[in-house]
């Protein structure tokens, strides 16, 4: 299958007053059309980043994007120009935010934030037509096209999101950034949102990263998933070759012993030791090492090159042979 | 809405009391006497007291004070103790000046304040943002009539462009009003641009550029509605300080409005004066905080009226 | 399903304290620190003035030296009685900068009193505290100084207590929602679970918590404290003449700066860059306690 969005290799930094903060390094991913890819990593790991990078929104000033490219169905978009990335935003790739609290504006009344989509990529439609796509978008995320002249003050955190999720989908984009969509919401919303996406994502056939540090929601959601660690993925392959548990990476090793397993007898969790590497401060080695119960001095010497251990599946480790079979 | 705007009037009454109870207490009760004053140093022990029961200063302070308020209530805020004149008629032909003098500083503040505050933010980090921030300070550091009287030299003096005191035409205004209206002026510009950049970085005007708006359009549709609700509140506070400052403006500038009127009679203890300025003043200022926290429930839809109570 | 792991990205680093990086970072800001320099280089001049300026000089009339422009004897010239504007500047920056201090400084302490009980224990102690405030809040402070001023006379003691009563209220106020927003804090409610006494949370979590905006506020109010003494004294009904002060000294001078300019100027620079170096310290200072605040 094609892909739709190619990261290669990118490198992104925030400047501070005290430091620099290697926020990417050396980040790569690919999603193909029409699948939904898990992105599973600790906070600070730069998926937010990745995200804000795509739509060419990374604070100015702070931010900068030091190597790297990024290609969306084919073109370069750290090369758009500032019209051709409007063109992008919003109608090709939209984006949901993790905090539905603070994602809406809050003098706007709902139903004219999700128009507002529609006026700015479907100048073509009359304003009853917008009318009838923003009711129509309401209904699908189960909201009663009435409550759009509302405020989002006067909507719970689940109905914000649920707006925030009408608003990414109006313009029927491509490619859908979900940010820990869920994150901010109770346990109970959080799958009914995940399903809504699910449905929609099918309806319009788009393609979809769906970040969270929840594996279980990317076992039930996403067709394949990729494991970030400071700044670069780690892991990536198909959610079967990734959740057979046989060749992973020592990272996911740790993440899937993070679960507790009801049908296992083992009397405690096993928790990943120590701190993700300070993103300050990086190891010239595999970021990884510190923490890493099978580390040898060549992990301490050299980053690990990315080995496709099986057609497909990924793996950014010195102990991992093409094919192989790992340790 | 009107329900509030009533609660809030009804609620405008025991502050203009208290103020009013509290300013004729400390005049009154503070050392000097009065009587002795209007009538001169060759006044008589007898003529002080006939003066003094003609003024019902013999009378207890509270009964004074209760007498004072009724009469004010029927419009009759008395007669100078040193000019004789009404001083409710006096008042009706100031008030308009120190009103317009207001309205207009006021005006400029927002005019000119808030686009150079938006302009400021938008050029963050860039020459013009540093340019508006140092006259924004220097122009809120300086002394209100020493900038009027810099004014006077440099515009009337000097380049002879505009009146340097007095009233007349539109031209009589400018230096005044700018003068009163300075501070106000550099502290919207200063609240604007903090408040905008604040706003530019929330995740709201994120979601708007993620849509694929215009940055001109982030701004003006997004952005500067919110960031202009705490500009409101500020503006209902400038209008407090407008009133105190025009004590000052009139001063410099020999403007006929109740500033000038009330330090005079400050300065001779002409207690009916001060009184009917404390009343006005108090009550411009109170309808005006009113009429701020009823455009600001318009501009914000999250502010229910009613359940916030200062 | 929710397997949230712990949210923390710090890492042993070279720890620095608090109050360093708080240095660091106001060292940092350019104008912040010259501010701090000529504030302070104002305040040792002036504080300092009877060591090496001769009183005298500030009372000292002679009409033959009237109007002289300033010149290597007469550094800022001299007025129409032929009076030294140096001295009368260096001494008058005593009265300015600490009546500025001390009123502050009475406004700031009955402030955290009245604010911190109105926030503290809320009920009726609010209701009264904050419908006093909102009496004294129904008229521009300067007008309130202006009548107190009025009836207790001229004098440096009761134009201190005429600007203090004017600050009090909004200096209340700050304090008492600081104090109510810092009360509903999660970390002082874990207090009040450790059995951790009214008092006890009020000063051992409440005030340290609230001080730096405190601080930060008064350094800008002192900026306006100055104006306002300035003010008071250009009206006439600050402190009684002899003893000059910035604002009375260009109030005196008024009716002849048309033709003498300098004598507007100088004192009125005085206490613009008095003010501005308030200022500056002020935002330094915000900005290097907060670095969220920071632009």
């Amino acid at each position: 299958m094609e892909n739709l969005l190619e990261i290669k290799d990118l490198y992104v930094n925030y400047e501070t007053d005290e430091s620099v903060v290697h926020a990417l390094n050396g980040f790569t991913l690919n999603v193909k059309k029409g699948e939904t890819l898990g992105l599973v990593g600790e906070t600070g790991a730069g998926k937010t980043t990745m995200c804000l990078s795509v739509l060419r929104l990374l604070p100015e000033g702070v931010s900068k994007v030091e190597g790297g490219s990024i290609q969306y169905d084919g073109k370069d978009v750290l090369s758009m120009n500032k019209s051709e990335l409007r063109q992008m935003r919003g109608a090709q790739i939209s984006m949901i935010f993790q905090d539905p609290m603070t994602s809406l504006n809050p003098v706007m009344r709902v139903g004219d934030q999700i128009k507002e989509v529609l006026s700015l990529h479907n100048p073509e439609l009359s304003d009853k037509q917008k009318d009838e796509r923003v009711d129509d978008i309401l209904k699908l995320v189960g909201i009663s096209p009435d409550r759009k002249d509302q405020f989002p003050h006067q909507f719970s955190g689940g109905m914000k999101q649920r707006v925030v999720i009408a608003m990414a989908l109006v313009a029927e984009p491509q490619l859908l950034l979900a940010d820990e969509p869920t994150t901010a919401l109770d346990v109970t919303i959080q799958a009914q949102i995940l399903a809504l996406m699910k449905q929609l994502k099918e309806k319009f056939d788009s393609s979809m990263i769906l970040i969270t540090h929840d594996l279980g929601i990317v076992a039930e959601f996403c067709d394949s998933v990729a494991i970030v660690y400071a700044g670069e993925v780690i892991e990536t392959g198909s959610i079967e070759q990734v959740f057979e548990r046989t060749k992973n990476h020592p990272y996911t090793e740790g993440l899937f012993n993070c679960i507790p397993d009801l049908t296992s007898h083992a009397a405690r969790l096993t928790p990943i030791p120590g701190y993700m590497a300070d993103p300050t401060n990086l190891p010239t080695g595999c970021k990884f090492a510190d923490r890493c119960g099978r580390c040898i001095d060549k992990c301490r010497q050299a980053a690990p090159e990315m080995v496709e251990v099986d057609p497909g599946h990924f793996v950014k480790c010195n102990q991992m042979e093409k094919g192989g079979s790992g340790l | 809405m009107i329900k509030y705007t009533l609660r809030r009037l009804l609620l405008m009454i025991p502050v203009i009391l208290g103020i009013t109870f509290l300013v004729f207490f400390i005049l009154l009760a503070s050392p000097g006497n009065v009587a002795q004053m209007v009538l001169g140093p060759e006044a008589t022990a007898e003529d002080i007291a006939m003066k003094e029961h003609d003024l019902g200063l013999d009378q207890p302070i509270v009964v004074q004070y209760i007498k004072y308020m009724w009469n004010a209530l029927h419009g009759d805020f008395g007669t100078s103790w040193f000019q004789n004149f009404n001083v409710m008629e006096e008042f009706s032909h100031r008030i308009p000046y120190t009103l317009s003098l207001g309205f207009l500083a006021i005006g400029w503040a927002c005019v000119l304040g808030i686009p150079i505050g938006i302009i400021a933010a938008v050029r963050h980090n860039h020459m013009t943002d540093y340019v508006v921030t140092f006259f924004s300070l220097l122009l809120s550091s300086a002394p209100a009539f020493w900038l009027g009287m810099m004014y006077q030299l440099f515009f009337a003096q000097k380049l002879g462009w505009l009146p340097a005191s007095g009233v007349g035409s539109f031209k009589y205004y400018i230096l005044p009003s700018l003068s009163l209206g300075g501070g106000i002026l550099a502290s919207n510009a200063r609240t604007t641009r903090t408040w905008l950049l604040d706003v530019i970085r929330s995740d709201y005007v994120r979601t708007a550029r993620a849509k694929g708006n215009k940055e001109s359009t982030v701004i003006v549709k997004h952005a500067l509605r919110n960031s202009l609700l705490p500009v409101i509140t500020q503006i209902g506070v400038s209008f407090s300080i407008i009133m105190g400052g025009s004590v000052i403006t009139e001063t410099v500038y020999a403007f006929p409005g109740i500033g000038s009127f009330l330090i005079n009679a400050v300065k001779t203890k002409d207690i009916p004066i001060v009184m009917a300025c404390i009343v006005v003043v108090a009550v411009i200022v109170g309808l005006t905080n009113l009429v701020v926290d009823l455009l600001y429930a318009v501009v914000d839809p999250r502010v229910q009226l009613g359940s916030k109570k200062g | 399903m929710d397997m949230k792991k712990e949210k923390t990205t710090s890492s042993p680093q070279k720890k620095k304290s608090q109050a360093q990086l708080i240095l660091i970072r106001f060292t940092k800001n350019k104008l912040a620190v010259i501010g701090l320099i000529v504030l302070v280089a104002l305040m040792l001049t002036s504080l300092t003035a009877p060591l090496w300026l001769d009183y005298s000089k500030v009372t000292h009339q002679s009409v033959r030296e009237s109007f002289q422009t300033p010149n290597a004897e007469h550094w800022f010239g001299t007025d129409q009685f032929g009076r030294d504007l140096f001295a009368r500047v260096i001494y008058g920056g005593r009265i300015s900068l600490f009546a500025g201090l001390v009123t502050i400084g009475i406004a700031f302490l009955l402030g955290i009193i009245l604010g911190g009980a109105a926030g503290f224990f809320g009920g009726a102690v609010d209701t009264v505290i904050m419908r006093f405030t909102d009496i004294l809040m129904s008229v521009p402070g300067i007008l309130l100084s202006i009548s107190i001023v009025a009836a207790l006379g001229q004098g440096l003691f009761k134009m201190l207590i005429a600007l203090s009563v004017s600050l009090i209220p909004r200096q209340a106020r700050t304090v008492r929602s600081a104090v109510i927003t810092m009360r509903g804090q999660e970390f002082v409610e874990a207090a009040r679970t450790y059995g951790c006494s009214n008092f006890g949370i009020l000063f051992r979590y409440i005030i340290p918590n609230v001080l730096g905006p405190l601080i930060v506020g008064v350094m800008m109010g002192l900026g306006g404290v100055i104006l306002q003494i300035a003010s008071l004294g250009y009206l006439g009904i600050g402190i009684a003449p002899p003893t000059p002060e910035w604002g009375t000294i260009i109030s005196e001078n008024q009716a002849n700066i048309m033709y003498h300019m300098y004598l507007g100027i100088i004192p009125g620079l005085f206490i613009m860059i008095a003010v501005l170096s308030l200022n500056f310290v002020g935002d330094g200072l915000r900005d290097a306690l907060d670095p969220k605040m920071k632009n």
